[in-house]
């Protein structure tokens, strides 16, 4: 598929997804998803507890597979590329934060950074170390660049990781809860700058969270219940 | 710096504790095997020098005379009745035709120096004390290119002209002569001449040393009766563990008797072997040590490491690629420990050489550590290395990254 056919497609498109874990008995955690979200949306994905929000989040990054269902990625259809394409698709197409920032203790923060620029390429090079410090820049970490992750604090970490999540400009960025574990305030600056992004950018974003106060505050909320999308709005 | 090596070194420097401690039990394992493949090696060649000091690497010599069994008209078909055996009477033989068997001998590839030689038993005479010898006549410019007597005389010179003699150092305590002292040779065969002592020579051989008496070839052939004959031609060749099937060729070629150091040295060489033997064994187990140290703290830090795995995986990265940060740590940790090995072994080695020493100051053990040592050591590191982080990077490759990924 050409470029101008991924821009053109959704940036995620589900059909039927199921997801079930388990042979004896078979539990379904994801039953039946219709869901489509396009460029430079900025969606919540809300629900109770074990509503399957991560297990989702994990299909639509292509960590897993889909147990049945399709899913388009950018237009294309997962279910036939291998794994090697599913890894080159991902690194292209999709950034992650999850709630517990996963940064990489051995790395500093600007090394943390630029890892999807080095994954993707095989190989470092003086320009990431550029483009990762412009991006701990944006976050307002530019100073913190050589420090071991380890020595910042929980928001600032969190911040690293959108960094990393960012550098690549992919088309989707996946967030699981990425103000799960932050004070009110540090959570609020956090949603502000991935908000700010979705805007400079035209990135599309989908976020879990547990806070409507924060999902009152995106373009579109999709609610899951028992793994069933029960609601899909606009908040404005 | 490809991204496998750039993680793999990071993940090397964050686990630095379990890294340090590897890498001292690799340096100790290779610098076990260098300093015991240097000794070993070292005590291999002295003994091997020492042994091929007196020795030439083949001798040639004349057919022995069989002892003929007298046969008797056989009392049924296919058996033959030996009766008594007469041994011929022990006489110094010579070659016949000599001259063009040492030519055609000089001639083989194989063969580096070819010296005529006669011997015979005698007895050295001074005063009233008589010692049995063994009567040596040479030609020295030739011979001391087969057995390197020149190298180990200590006072003197060898024997110049029909009327000197050199004898082995332990035959001059004996007799109480010097260089300079008259010496009278009496062969078995009944021939007395009397020579002047021109040098005396010590090849570390006590048995040689004490019965050795070198005499130019002519002087030895009047003695030992033997006129314009010799009794052996002794041969330098340049594969030293190939004499003995050079030796085998030469018998087939020559009809003469040929043999060489390893015949002569067999329960050496079957020491040496069994020497040789025990201390690959010796090193394969600790090949074998240091594979299950690097494997282990890799499976270690591969279980440690599950989340940052599955996060890579999700930035990207490729299950082969993660295999690799893997097997480049189990190399760069062998590596590693190689080159701490090596240069504990190679000072181990240089600390016993200057200690270890007999009151001359001579090393006791003759210890050499080889170039070729030293890369062999770090080769076999390097493919331990490897070899022991193939299953933790196929652990890791095989991680599935949504599980790694969950928070618990
Ligand atoms: N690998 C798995 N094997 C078996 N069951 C699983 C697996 N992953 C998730 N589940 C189950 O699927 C259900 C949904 O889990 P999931 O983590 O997606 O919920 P969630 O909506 O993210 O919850 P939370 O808000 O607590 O994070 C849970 O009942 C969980 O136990
Ligand atoms: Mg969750």
């Amino acid at each position: 598929m050409s470029d101008a056919g991924e821009r053109d497609a959704p940036v995620l498109e589900l059909r039927g997804v199921i997801k079930e874990f388990g042979q004896d008995p078979v539990t379904r955690v994801l039953d039946r998803i219709d869901l489509r979200i396009e460029h430079g949306e900025f969606a919540a994905l809300v629900g109770p507890s074990g509503s399957g929000k991560s297990t989702l989040l994990n299909l639509l990054g292509l960590l897993d597979r889909p147990t049945a269902g399709e899913l388009r990625v950018l237009g294309r259809d997962t279910a036939t590329l291998d794994d090697a394409a599913i890894t080159a698709l991902r690194g292209r197409a999709i950034g992650f934060v999850f709630q517990f920032h996963h940064l990489l203790p051995a790395l500093s923060a600007v090394e943390n950074v630029m890892l999807p620029l080095v994954l993707a390429q095989g190989r470092t090079r003086a320009s990431d170390r550029t483009a990762a410090l412009e991006g701990l820049r944006e976050v307002g970490l530019a100073a913190r660049a050589d420090e071991r992750t380890t020595r910042l604090s929980g928001g600032q970490q969190q911040r690293v990781a959108i960094a990393r999540a960012l550098v690549g400009r992919p088309p989707l960025l996946l967030a699981d809860e990425p103000t799960g574990n932050l004070d009110t305030q540090t959570a609020d600056e956090i949603f502000e700058l991935l908000r700010e992004f979705n805007r400079r950018w035209r990135m599309a974003f989908l976020v879990v969270t547990h806070s409507p106060e924060l999902a009152e505050r995106c373009d579109r909320v999709i609610t899951l219940v028992d793994g069933r999308v029960v609601g899909d709005r606009r908040p404005r | 710096m490809p991204v496998a090596l750039f993680l793999a070194l990071k993940f090397l420097r964050e686990g630095k504790a379990a890294s340090t401690l590897v890498i001292a039990a690799v340096g100790v394992g290779v610098s076990v095997i260098v300093f015991l493949s240097a000794l070993i090696g070292g005590l291999q060649r002295s003994l091997i020098e020492k042994t091929l000091g007196t020795q030439a690497h083949v001798v040639v010599r004349p057919q022995e005379e069989r002892p003929r069994p007298q046969l008797r008209p056989a009392p049924s078909e296919g058996v033959i009745v030996a009766s008594r055996e007469q041994r011929p009477a022990q006489r110094v033989r010579s070659i016949v035709g000599w001259q063009r068997t040492m030519a055609e001998l000089a001639a083989d590839p194989e063969v580096e120096a070819v010296t005529p030689v006669v011997t015979g038993p005698g007895f050295a005479v001074r005063g009233t004390a008589s010692k049995s010898v063994a009567v040596l006549g040479i030609d020295p410019a030739s011979y001391v290119r087969v057995v390197t007597v020149d190298t180990r005389l200590v006072a003197g010179a060898l024997p110049r002209s029909g009327t000197e003699v050199a004898i082995g150092s332990e035959l001059a305590d004996d007799l109480g002569v010097e260089v300079g002292d008259k010496l009278r040779i009496q062969a078995a065969g009944g021939r007395t001449e009397l020579f002047t002592i021109a040098g005396v020579f010590r090849l570390g051989n006590r048995e040689v040393d004490a019965r050795w008496v070198l005499v130019t070839l002519r002087a030895g052939q009047t003695l030992l009766d033997l006129v314009g004959g010799v009794s052996s031609l002794e041969l330098r060749v340049r594969a030293l563990f190939e004499a003995d099937r050079t030796a085998a060729r030469m018998t087939a070629h020559t009809g003469l008797v040929a043999e060489s150091w390893m015949q002569l040295n067999a329960e050496l060489l079957t020491a040496l072997r069994s020497q040789g033997a025990s201390s690959l064994l010796i090193q394969v187990f600790v090949v074998l040590a240091v594979t299950i140290g690097i494997t282990s703290v890799l499976v270690v830090s591969v279980v440690q490491k599950r989340r940052e795995i599955g996060i890579l995986r999700a930035m990207g990265a490729t299950r082969r690629r993660i295999a690799a940060v893997f097997l480049i740590q189990g190399g760069a940790l062998g590596m590693m420990g190689s080159i701490v090995g090596v240069a504990t072994g190679v000072g181990v080695a240089t600390l016993f050489r200057r200690t270890a020493v007999d009151p001359r100051g001579q090393p006791l053990f003759p210890i050499e550590v080889e170039p070729s040592l030293v890369l062999v050591a770090v080769a076999i590191a390097l493919g331990t290395g490897l070899i022991a982080a193939l299953l933790p990077a196929l652990r890791a490759s095989r991680l599935d990254p949504a599980v790694a990924i969950r928070h618990e």
